[in-house]
């Protein structure tokens, strides 16, 4: 049995211009999007931003209005059959049959990709072993924890050796324990070579195990790169304030839009501001003095993800991105 | 395999995959086996020792009617399963994963249907073992049980499209079985299953005949027993070709829309 193997000097994941309308609901505006063989590409976005859209086109259940994908160097509609022999696919829509054991889920999976009895026992014991799940091999997927049920579904996706891997919310709605234990099983694929596109509304996640994040937002991308340069794109640290009366918080936004050229986020008696060095805290101090503001609290962190995506798709969207 | 999409004999060994898959579902929900076991043998019994004794004079003479009846009707029912394997699969995201896999695009459907001939074909048989336990004779020749058997398991087939179509427009598994049941007992019902038809009023037997139901159940009774055959047979296989011919392309091209809506 052979296995078409991706086109060498291709990237793993290429999108042109990906767009998709649902009735009046616009789901993507033009996605671009190239994934080099081998790497770890998280996608960033809250829910509705596109990321699943995006996903499913690129593993072959929806076809595109507009724009073109290759997957392993294959169109994805013209050669969809190509690219289904080198995928794989987790998501909270491509699921396990709950109603099978564990076992007979990966027995089912590999006899359909043409395994023989034999090689898919062999198969199905390893993933198992793999997984952790040798102990519930025997029950009904049904009866699975939420933690064991999603190793289940990535072990469903592996059967088939997939050279690209799509991760669609790999473990939304795990508690920390069994995403850390995800995580880890995810890490050990990728240093086999294994090209991921991963899906996530959590920062923590993306930079955990994404070498480039693309932020998407409104069904375009808004920004990639790596974690370090999306920080530096919206500034290395965070400043923050915490206005000690409500009344001062206007006077509080204009100076620190004054002295950092941004606009500040607000929530409620909180505001921050992305800030290049640590220099702009002197200047912040002593403008508060000279102003006779009073403030609960001043801290200048580094910037964590959630600074970059507030930046990129909360109001601070209307600063202009460079 | 190729690059190329799989051929036939890969797709029929895909289906045989999934068929398999849907029957092994059943050793692990007990309930399943209930009702493709326990049910077709209560209703025998049930209408058997309750109504025969009013309907025919006497259970004996009742169970040569009914068994050929219950047949029928609970074919008529388990088509549901169709529509409700096919929703919970579309719902629970499985039809996804093997649209996601390089196996053939009718596969899935495909092997959801030969499952739910081959229960069908378990509930025959059951049926059938039962009645002649409780003292069913066959008074035809033995070959119209094979006949009878490939007659019903046509018509199932050609009904099973009806409840294709339900389960993909059904918004989850609960309203296929909601629909279909609620759908399919009128049709039951309002046929020669249970009764002859020559008590019923007149403005009720031209429906009656018409209906698939009574003429499958006639024609079952010819097979089984002896009697007329030919023309209900006809009329039960020109239904079966009828609404192939409308539900198979309206359930394909909606399932297509259903996954196209994403």
């Amino acid at each position: 049995m052979r296995t078409p193997r991706v086109r060498a000097d291709s990237p793993a994941i290429l999108a042109h211009g990906l767009r998709k309308a649902f009735g009046a609901t616009r789901a993507l505006a033009g996605v671009d999007l190239e994934v080099p063989q081998g790497s770890v590409v998280g996608m960033l976005g809250p829910n509705g931003a596109g990321k699943t859209t995006t996903v499913r086109i690129l593993a072959t259940l929806l076809v595109p209005d507009a724009g073109d994908a290759w997957v392993g160097g294959f169109h994805v509609h013209r050669e969809a059959h190509a690219v289904r022999q080198l995928i794989g696919l987790t998501g909270q829509y491509a699921s396990v049959d709950e109603r099978l054991t564990g076992r007979e889920n990966l027995l089912m999976i590999a006899r359909l990709l043409g395994q023989s009895r034999a090689q898919a026992r062999a198969r199905a014991d390893r993933l198992l072993e793999t997984f952790s799940l040798a102990h519930a091999a025997g029950r009904a997927a049904r009866s699975y924890s939420g933690g064991m049920r999603r190793r289940l579904d990535l072990a469903a996706s592996l059967v088939g050796r997939p050279r690209i891997l799509f991760l669609d919310e790999p473990t939304t709605g795990l508690d920390p324990r069994a995403r850390l234990e995800l995580w880890q099983l995810i890490r050990e694929l990728v240093a086999e070579g294994t090209t991921v596109l991963l899906t996530t509304q959590y920062l923590e996640e993306a930079d955990a195990l994404a070498d480039e994040i693309v932020v998407v937002d409104q069904g375009r991308v808004i920004a990639s790169g790596t974690a370090e340069q999306l920080k530096a794109q919206v500034g290395a640290r965070a400043l923050v304030l915490v206005a000690a009366d409500e009344t001062e918080v206007a006077a509080l936004q204009a100076l620190l839009r004054e002295i950092s050229e941004r606009e500040p986020q607000v929530e409620g008696r909180r505001l921050s501001v992305p800030a290049a060095d640590a220099a702009v805290l002197r200047q912040v101090v002593r403008r508060l003095d000279e102003a006779s503001l009073d403030v609960d609290e001043v801290t200048l962190r580094s910037a964590s993800l959630d600074d970059v995506f507030l930046a990129l798709t909360g109001h601070g969207a209307e600063t202009p991105l460079p | 395999m190729s690059a190329s999409r799989p051929g036939v004999v890969a797709g029929l060994r895909q289906t045989a995959t999934l068929a398999w898959r849907s029957l092994l579902q059943i050793r692990h929900n007990p309930w399943e086996l209930g009702d493709f076991s326990i049910q077709p043998i209560l209703f025998l019994l049930l209408f058997m020792f309750v109504f025969g004794g009013a309907i025919a004079g006497s259970t004996a003479e009742y169970l040569r009617f009914i068994l050929p009846g219950v047949i029928v009707m609970n074919m008529v029912f388990v088509t549901v399963y169709v529509g409700y394997g096919l929703n919970t699969d579309l719902t629970r995201g499985v039809f996804d994963r093997f649209r996601a896999m390089p196996i053939a695009r009718w596969a899935p459907l495909a092997g959801r249907i030969v499952a739910d001939l081959v229960k069908q074909a378990w509930c025959i048989l059951l049926l059938m073992a039962v009645g002649l336990l409780l003292g069913f004779r066959v008074e035809a020749p033995w070959p119209g049980v094979l006949a009878m058997m490939l007659l019903v398991l046509t018509v199932a087939l050609a009904m099973s499209w009806i409840m294709v179509l339900v389960g993909v427009l059904a918004r989850d598994p609960e309203h296929v079985q909601l629909f279909g049941f609620t759908a399919l007992f009128p049709v039951t019902f309002i046929s020669n299953v249970f009764v002859p038809v020559d008590t019923m009023p007149d403005w009720l037997q031209g429906a009656v005949m018409l209906n698939p139901v009574s003429l499958l159940a006639d024609a079952s009774r010819g097979l089984l027993l002896g009697g007329p055959v030919l023309a209900p047979a006809l009329g039960a296989l020109a239904w079966a070709v009828l609404l192939t011919a409308v539900f198979a392309p309206l359930s394909v091209w909606a399932l297509n829309r259903r996954l196209a809506r994403g």
